[in-house]
Formats: C-alpha cells, structure tokens, sequence
C-alpha cells in the first residue's frame, strides 16, 4: 500500500525528532490517501457522518453557495487571491483527514487576511461569510497572517446556511501578536467542517477562539504548532448546542519548540433532546519541547435531559524537562447548593438560573478581549437561555441533592 | 410585624438506606423583636432546622408546620420564603462563580422589593453596607463568595441581611470562624438590624461567645433533634460552664 510505505518515507525524511504522534495521524494532500471514513477511527467515533452531506465521501464540493462582506482595519488587506498564491501552505498544513484534503483540492481560490509586519491596530478586521443555501457543498481556503511583531483581531464570522469544507491556515510571525475569532453563528441546516492549521512564531502569541452555537453539524479541528520558541497560544472556545446540534471541537498543540506555553480553556452548555458537544484536547510535548507550560480545560454545563457531552483531554509527554503539564475536564448539571443560595435571596428559579449560565461564560467571555465582541457574546447566551427557558425550568422542577 | 412559629417539625434527609429522621419534634415561636438562640453539639440538627426553614431540597418534612404571620411557609418555594420576609444566613455560604456580588445583591433586592431599587441611593445602600462590616467596597466586582476568606463570607451574609432587611433572620453559626474583631463587626450588623425593634432573630451557635455581644431574649438547647431546654441568657452562662454533657446523656 503507498499509504503506509508514502508516511513512513515521510517521517524517514523530516528531522529524526519528528516521530508520529499516536494522537494525530499523519496528513497527506493526496485524497486517495484518505480512506472514507466508517465512524469506527478514533478522529471520526464522535462524528455523525450521516449528516455530514456526503463531504467526508465524495460529494461534489464546487459551490460557490455564500457571499463574503470584509471590513478590513487601516493597513490590513482582506481579499481572495489564486490558489497558487505564495501565502497557502505556509502553516506547514498537511490536511489530516479526508474532508480537509477534498477541500484543498477543491479550493478554487484562497482568501487571505494580511496583516503587515509592525502593523499594529486596535481595530478589528471582520469577515463575514453568509452561506446561501446548503444542498451544494462549498470549500474554501482561509489564510491570516500577521508579519513580525504585528498585532491584531481578526473575526471571521459564518451565517445563513451552507455546506462548508474549509482549511484555514494561520501563520504568526515572530513576535506578532494575534487573535482570530471564529463565530459559527449558522442557521440550524448548515454543515461545516473546518480543518485549522496555526503556525506561531518566534516569542509570538495567537489567540484563537471559536464559538459554536449555529449549525446542525460542525466540526472544528485545529493545531497549533510553534516555528520556535517562546511562542504562546491561548485557545478559547464556547458553544452552546441546543436540541440536535452536534458541536465539535477538537484541538492539537503540537509543543515542537522549548519554552513555548499553550492553555487550553473551552465552555459548553447543552440543551434539549439529542443535544451533543465533543471536545477532544490533545496536547503533545515532544522530546525538544524542554521547559514549556501546558494547561487545558473543558467544563460542560447540562441544562436539560437528553444531551450528551463527550469530553477527552489528552496528554502525551516526551520529555521530562516541562515547567508544567496539567487538564481539567468537568461535566456537570447546575449545582443545586448555587441555586439555593440564589434562591434564597429571593430570586425566582429561572433567572437564579439564568445568572448561573452568564457567571458560567462571563470569565472566559471577558478572556476572549475583544470588545467589540463581549456585549454581543453575552447577549447571544441570554438569546439561547430565552430559547429553552421552558424546557429548563422544566426538567429539573423537582431538585433533589443525594 | 412577624411571629414564626414553628410547631412539632418532623424532618428527613434521604440516606443509602433510606430516609433518615434529623428532626424530631421541634416547636419554637419567634415574636416580633425576640431574639432566640438556639445551642446544641455538633451534629443534633441545628443546620437541618435552619435550611428547613428556607426550604432547602434536601430535607424532607414529614410532620409539623412552620407558619410565618399565619400564613404556610412549608407550602412556598425557596424564592417564596424570602420574599415573604426569612433570610437565612449560612453556615458555608456558596460560590457563584461569573456572578459579580453587586450584580447578585441588586438582583436579590429588586426580587425582594418587587421593583428595581433606586440607582443613585443603591449604589450608596451597598458602600455603607459593606463598609459598615469593614469589607473594601471593591470586593462587590468580584464573583459571589468566590475566593472570600471564611469571614469574609460571614460579613457578605450580614451585608446582605442590611440590605434585604427581611423579618425573620436565621443565623447558622455566623460566628463561628471569626476572630474576635470580626464577632464584634458581625454582631454590631445583627444588632442594627434588631434595632427596628420588630424583627424576629433565630441565632444558631456552637459556642457562647457571640451572647456577649447579642444578647438573646431566650436560650434553647438542642441535642439529638429536638428542644431539650429553655431559659433566659443565664442558661448560655451555665451551658458554658457545663457544657452539654448532662443533656446529651439524658437525650440517649
Ligand atoms: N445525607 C445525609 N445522610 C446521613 N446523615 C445526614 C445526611 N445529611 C445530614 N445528616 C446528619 O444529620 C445530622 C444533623 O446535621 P446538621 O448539619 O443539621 O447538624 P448541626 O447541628 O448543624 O451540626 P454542626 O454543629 O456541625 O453544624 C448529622 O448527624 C448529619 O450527619
Ligand atoms: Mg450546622
């Protein structure tokens, strides 16, 4: 089989440290290489296939099925390029699956966010793509890159409905400074997979936060990886999936480089029947990553009956020689002694509640930093409280403390 | 205006073998103005009889009635109760993480008052408040209870007494934990609240050191879930002295 005997050359080729980490499969451009996936492979036991419109098979992904509005801040350019631009790959992305390496082939154009070395703005640039309509599967090519000591926010929002395979590649330059918000707020009918790829510089920070709460299928799966050291990475995410919904994170530090940190902190809340959130946190250190600091956490909030959280945190750690290492995960319905305590005070069930999910998000919404974002953030958790306000207050009327 | 009265309280929590009997019979009145302290071991109930009393989930009643002005207090939800006019102050109060104190005590008022409180006058309500129990003001950007020091939450829970002015105040064991410059801040906020002259006072305690600073109208003992004596502020001093030996091997 060239699959086999393709990845082990590869692996022979790059520097002996580079071995196969049994967290992430090796990637290859080829799609061939990429079987279709059954549901029985660790990277897809989570993922309703079914439901993913034939994209991880071979379903067509020539759509061009969403329109894309761009406010870029001063000095930043926001525009598509040609696929043979110099920008693509330059992530060191190798697509991972079979969806990932569909959607690089299918690309037809790469949209590239390019943010000047030293250009430093407040301001931040926003994408937004509306996706109109979802019975043709799309594929898209994202690019952001901020040069050297660089800072900057880019918000790359997602609407309407589509069928999306995307690869998005982020590339840090040394001692830039960056955040990158991707905000699923799809309609309940849209699709999207996405495939995320960071490289971060020398001394350089990316903040990459995600947030789900649109969509009937997403799936996002993002690596960061560090092009040397001191490098730093802050993922963030929260997601709130509702009835149906199948949210999916899963993320990949690749501690290549000494002394690089990365911390890890996603939130979820579920609601209604079928609700179903994944987060898988992987994090490598390999034998060369002396002296970096690690920490992932993830805490599922269950509001209702019916949900499921699945919620894996993974650790592997080749060296001895780490500043610290450590994961949290936590799935837990609210907390009964909070409640009463509120309720107590005179606060009526449902907004004692309510003040319970908000304080839940409230910290890490404020992490996120972008200001523009918090009042919405905050106002998008209250719409989806409104939403099942019924349904929670109902499933859990009689509260019983074992 | 307030009498509490509580008549042949029978309650239960749910245990791996079953329901268990904590309280076993407790009849107490409360008028307006009183102030009642209630002294037991550890362990005979006295949190059971609190939480019972704001409805906690985890206690069942069995028997016995608890009625606030007349009216059924047993038949109110959680939420009910405190608008009807109890607060009770706990023994371990709870974090809320994400929900800043001055969010929660603005949120607590307005569910009490029925109508939000006045912007202007609040914000100054809250500084004295706080300041009163010698709590920076600042702590009210922080989380609930999140991080306090255990007298640190004891203060919180009298800031909220001030500020929610209910009618009948439960106190589990405000003073335990406290050095004794913070008993005497505590006991001076339960003593400004006693001042109106017609509010009802249940004051839950281990030790008898806190009398000294509010003086009860009537001291009960407690052991093994129900009433076992009653008297004046004498019987702290004696209880003192004696310890609760000779009840508890009378109860057995
Ligand atoms: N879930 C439970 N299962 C079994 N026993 C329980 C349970 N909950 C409470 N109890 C018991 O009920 C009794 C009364 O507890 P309570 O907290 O009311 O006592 P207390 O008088 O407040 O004690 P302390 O002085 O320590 O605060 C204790 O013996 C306790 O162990
Ligand atoms: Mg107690």
């Amino acid at each position: 089989m060239t699959v086999a005997t393709d990845s082990v050359r590869n692996a022979l080729e790059q520097s002996p440290e580079k071995v196969v980490s049994h967290l992430h499969p090796e990637g290859s451009f080829e799609i061939a290489d990429h079987v279709v996936p059954t549901g029985r492979e660790e990277v897809w036991r989570f993922t309703p296939l079914k439901r993913l419109r034939g994209i991880h098979q071979d379903a067509p992904l020539d759509g061009h099925s969403f329109t894309v509005e761009v406010h870029a801040a001063d000095g930043v350019t926001a525009e598509a390029v040609g696929v043979d631009h110099e920008s693509r790959g330059t992530s060191g992305i190798v697509p991972p699956d079979r969806v990932s390496a569909r959607a690089w082939a299918a690309a037809d154009s790469v949209f590239l966010v390019d943010v000047p070395k030293e250009h430093v703005g407040e301001e931040a640039t926003t994408v937004t793509l509306t996706g109109t309509g979802n019975d043709v599967a799309s594929a898209g090519h994202l690019v952001i890159r901020a040069g050297a000591f660089a800072k900057a926010t880019v918000v790359i929002r997602f609407q309407g409905t589509a069928t999306l395979a995307e690869n998005v590649e982020i590339v840090v330059g040394d001692g830039a400074e960056l955040t990158v918000v991707s905000l699923q707020d799809w309609d309940d009918d849209a699709v999207h997979h996405s495939t995320q790829h960071a490289r971060i510089g020398r001394d350089a920070t990316l903040r990459h936060v995600a947030v789900s709460f649109g969509g009937d299928v997403v799936r996002h799966d993002a690596t960061a990886e560090y092009a040397g050291p001191g490098g730093s990475v802050e993922m963030l995410g929260m997601y709130f999936a509702d009835e149906g919904q199948h949210i999916e994170h899963r993320l990949f530090v690749d501690h290549n480089q000494p002394h690089t940190r990365s911390n890890v902190n996603y939130k979820g809340a579920l609601q209604g029947q079928g609700a179903h959130a994944v987060w898988i946190g992987n994090v490598l250190i390999r034998k060369e990553a002396e002296g970096i600091e690690t920490y992932e956490e993830n805490r599922n909030l269950v509001l209702t009956d019916g949900c499921q959280a699945d919620s894996v945190p993974n650790l592997e750690i080749e060296t001895g020689e780490i500043e610290g290492a450590g994961h949290a995960s936590a799935t837990g319905r609210f907390d009964d002694n909070q409640l009463f305590y509120l309720r107590s005070r005179g606060i009526e069930e449902s907004e004692a509640r309510r003040l319970v999910v908000h304080g839940f998000f409230n910290d890490l919404i404020r992490k996120i930093g972008v200001p523009e974002l918090e009042e919405q953030l905050v106002g998008t958790v209250e719409a989806e409280l409104e939403k099942n306000v019924h349904r929670i207050t109902g499933a859990t009327a009689p509260v019983e403390v074992p | 205006m307030a009498t509490l009265e509580i008549k042949d309280l029978h309650v239960s929590v749910d245990t791996e073998d079953g329901p268990k009997e904590i309280l076993k019979g407790v009849d107490l009145t409360i008028k307006d103005g009183e102030t009642h302290a209630i002294m037991g071991p550890n362990g005979s109930g006295k949190s059971t009889l609190a939480y019972s009393i704001a409805g906690h989930p985890k206690y069942t009643v069995t028997q016995g009635s608890v009625t606030l002005d007349g009216v059924d207090v047993l038949a109110m939800s959680v939420d009910e109760r405190a608008r009807a006019g109890l607060f009770l102050a706990m023994q371990y109060p709870v974090e809320v993480p994400g929900v800043s104190v001055a969010n929660f005590l603005r949120t607590a008022k307005t569910a009490i008052d029925g109508e939000a409180p006045k912007l202007r006058t609040w914000v100054k309500d809250v500084n004295t408040a706080m300041e009163q129990v010698k709590m920076d003001p600042a702590m009210s950007q922080r989380s609930v209870n999140e991080g306090f020091s255990g007298g640190e939450k004891k203060r919180h829970e009298i800031v909220q007494l001030e500020l929610l002015d209910p009618k009948v105040a439960v106190l589990d064991e405000t003073d335990s934990g406290l050095d004794i410059d913070a008993l005497k801040i505590v006991s001076d906020g339960v003593n400004r609240f006693k001042e109106d002259g017609d509010k009802g006072v249940l004051l839950i305690t281990h030790y008898t050191r806190i009398l000294r600073y509010i003086t009860p109208d009537f001291v009960h003992v407690f052991v093994d879930g129900r009433m076992v004596e009653e008297g004046g502020p004498e019987l702290a001093e004696q209880l003192e002295a004696e310890g609760y030996d000779k009840y508890v091997k009378s109860a057995v």
